[in-house]
């Protein structure tokens, strides 16, 4: 299947998602602090917390959108934006997988996503096709057991608001940026983890379990915390082709990590990319951050992304316990015409903290692709290392990459290495494997493949095969 | 199996082979020599199907069929192997990836399913045996990192794995050394069979020594001047090129 069939039938879904009918809890479009009051009121939150998202409105309304970024949008209005919509009713959806488009269906098949995940995936009514609530229970307790805590941030400022007003912005500050302030105003779901002291999570944590919960939100708000010698690791997203309404995403996402904890958050992001004139896609605004609190403490953050019209994305670690150690695994996908602004932020504070940054950005047709990475070295961070690999692959003669390292060295006992190379596929190697018989579109994925290896090994197993069949997706008919 | 007449092959607008005709039959080794520029590796590349080759006129033909009408990968899968003389990096695949994924691509070609692991793995096995080679080969990105002699062997042993109807091997002697040379050769050799032909494009003589060719041709400014048993290689290692070159020029 042609990149082009896939994204229309991507957008032909895409406006199958709409739903006319306007439901009676669903706010009208605009912003202002009426509207705040109405969602803080909707999710039955203390007063604090409207306090809160008030000031971050406060903060929000006084900031310009960044204009730094390579990327191309026309200006958003924030008013024409409806900021709460109810979660949609059961008999609105599909009822079954007969009534989903096959094509969708057929591309989960090839990017081999189990059946039952399918259903969910497609918005089908999933109660009524998938067993999820036996699944759901027994995970539950095998977690309450463990006392790790996994549920959505609304559910957490309600049941457990001492944990959030110790942690919730401390990592990403209200006013930490346009789209932080943004989301902190309005955010409406996302996931809360806690795992207390010396608790490795019996098992990956993946939004996958909290489908039937909530839709991916909007404005997502997701905050894991690993209290000392605590380990969890986190998958976001899936690599089906995700149905959704909302065309402006501006997630935050802050991670804690305390002495001796370990968080690894991967994410595979696969949204809708728009129309081959790039109309109608996702826009990704996105701060994630994590906080190496403790000494010895460790993130991990590894990410696929090859959805979106446009990404704007730095997922961050900042180094400030002793010995703490910050890793950023990524690769990165564009083609048609989507623009990606990605990256990532190394603030090494403590001593002896270390980084380790691993980019690979493959960009075709006729997609722009830049890579933006700050290495942060104060003058206490003794001995603190850094090292940056920073990789691109163009495929065809229409698409650009672009690398912007950045670097600010506050103290001499640092070691900074940083390493970058832009090759274009080559006409060489895919000879090489079609004239050993293998077909160009394999080569291609095998190439690329072999490109993204370093990162892909960072992926928990089920992930890693996932992610490699999303990339041939994602670059079929990419070539030739 | 393979027929090649009155080839004129271009590149970038240029006039590399000028009438190259020649004919390989089942079980027969030819060797392709001749100076530098003479067009030797555009033969192999023209039948292989590498971009930038232009045919202007002629025909190539194998078990009858019209290669230059098919994709490079269905020359493969039809039995048309090249083994390069600059074997292509291609980091992060691991070596055994693309021998498995070769294997099978041609497998489906010809309808079979796709090779069983333990078959798969003991084949492998006995092959990197018979090309001295380490099985930590097969771990290693391909190519990536080798040395010449080693990207060499690694191009017979995917010749020893796929099996080829036609191998062709350009220059496979090139920056090897005598040991290196006489494993190279060895690997060849084993491929010689009654339902195999084998065409070596090389400049020097001394390959010829190990892998005895049934017929030389001497190419000279695109068409094949001269062609011989094995004894005209050893003339030619003696007196070099330049009496075929006004041979063929009176």
């Amino acid at each position: 299947m042609a990149t082009e069939e896939m994204e229309q039938l991507v957008r032909r879904d895409y406006k199958e998602g709409f739903v006319t009918d306007i439901e009676s809890d669903t706010l009208p479009p605009g912003l202002d602090e009426s509207t705040i009051a109405f969602i803080s009121n909707k999710k039955g939150e203390p007063e604090w917390m409207l306090e809160w998202r008030l000031d971050a409105y406060r903060q929000w309304l006084k900031m310009t959108p960044p204009s730094w970024a390579h990327l191309d949008y026309p200006p958003i209005d924030y008013q024409a934006i409806s900021y709460f919509s109810a979660p949609k009713r059961p008999e609105d959806r599909p009822q079954s997988l007969d009534e989903v488009d096959p094509k969708l269906l057929e591309t989960y098949e090839k990017l081999g996503i189990p059946l039952h995940e399918r259903a969910a995936l497609a918005g089908v009514a999933v109660d009524a096709v998938f067993d999820s609530v036996s699944v759901t229970t027994t995970f539950k307790e095998k977690l309450g057991e463990a006392g790790v805590i996994f549920c959505s941030i609304s559910e957490a400022i309600r049941d457990h608001p001492e944990l959030i007003k110790q942690y919730l912005g401390t990592v990403v500050p209200v006013a930490d940026n346009y789209f932080a302030a943004l989301n902190s105003a309005v955010f409406t779901d996302g996931s809360f983890v806690f795992v207390p002291e010396g608790v490795t999570c019996p098992m990956e944590l993946s939004t996958y379990f909290r489908i039937n919960a909530a839709n991916t939100g909007q404005f997502e708000r997701t905050l894991i915390i690993c209290e000392s010698r605590a380990q969890v690791s986190y998958l976001e997203g899936c690599t089906a082709p995700m149905r959704d309404e909302n065309q402006l995403h501006a997630a935050v996402v802050e991670l804690v990590a305390l002495d001796d904890a370990y968080i690894k958050y991967s994410t595979v992001q696969n949204w809708y990319p728009g129309d081959e004139d790039g109309k109608g896609g996702i826009y990704n605004f996105v701060t994630k951050r994590g906080d190496c609190r403790g000494a010895r403490s460790r993130i991990s953050w590894t990410q696929v992304e090859t959805g979106s019209a446009i990404t704007w994305k730095y997922p961050s670690c900042i180094l400030r316990g002793r010995d703490s150690i910050g890793e950023f695994y990524s690769v990165a996908v564009t083609n048609g015409r989507q623009q990606a602004d990605t990256g990532t932020k190394m603030i090494h504070i403590g001593e002896g903290t270390r980084s380790y940054i691993v980019s690979k950005g493959i960009s075709a047709g006729k997609s722009n692709q830049s890579y933006r990475g700050l290495v942060k070295i104060g003058p206490r961070a003794k001995g603190a290392r850094n090292f940056t690999q920073c990789d691109s692959l163009l495929i065809g003669d229409k698409c650009g990459a672009h690398t912007f390292p950045y670097q600010e060295i506050g103290n001499s006992t640092a070691t900074i290495e940083h390493e970058a190379t832009t090759s274009k596929i080559g006409e060489d190697q895919l000879f090489y494997c079609q004239s050993r018989g293998i077909s160009e579109e394999d080569a291609v994925s095998m190439i690329v493949n072999g490109f993204c290896k370093d990162v892909f090994q960072e992926l928990p197993m089920e992930f890693a095969v996932e992610a490699e069949a999303l990339l041939n997706v994602t670059l079929e008919g990419a070539v030739g | 199996m393979l027929e090649v007449k009155d080839l004129h092959v271009e590149v970038e607008g240029q006039a590399i082979l000028k009438g190259l005709s020649l004919s390989i039959k089942a079980g027969e080794v030819h060797a392709i020599m001749g100076p530098n520029g003479a067009g030797k590796s555009t033969l192999s590349a023209v039948i292989a199907g590498k971009d930038g080759y232009e045919v202007t006129r002629g025909s190539i033909t194998f078990e009858g069929k019209d290669v230059l009408e098919m994709e490079i990968e269905e020359r493969a899968q039809a039995g048309l192997l090249l083994g390069f003389q600059y074997p292509v990096e291609i980091p992060g695949v691991k070596n055994i990836y693309l021998l498995k994924a070769a294997l099978n691509a041609q497998r489906k070609a010809r309808g079979e399913e796709e090779v069983p692991a333990p078959e798969f793995m003991k084949l492998i096995k006995d092959k990197l045996g018979e090309m001295k080679m380490d099985a930590s080969f097969l771990q290693r990105a391909v190519n990536e990192g080798f040395s010449g002699g080693e990207k060499k062997r690694n191009e017979i042993l995917q010749m020893l794995v796929l099996q080829p109807k036609l191998a062709m091997l350009d220059e496979i002697d090139s920056g090897l050394d005598i040991d290196a040379m006489k494993v190279v050769a060895d690997g060849v050799n084993s491929l010689r069979a009654a339902d195999r032909g084998i065409l070596l494009v090389t400049h020097y003589q001394r390959l010829l020594d190990y892998i005895v060719p049934d017929q030389v041709h001497v190419l000279v400014d695109g068409r094949i001047a001269k062609s011989g048993d094995a004894e005209l290689a050893k003339q030619l290692e003696s007196r070099g090129y330049d009496w075929v070159v006004e041979e063929s020029a009176a």
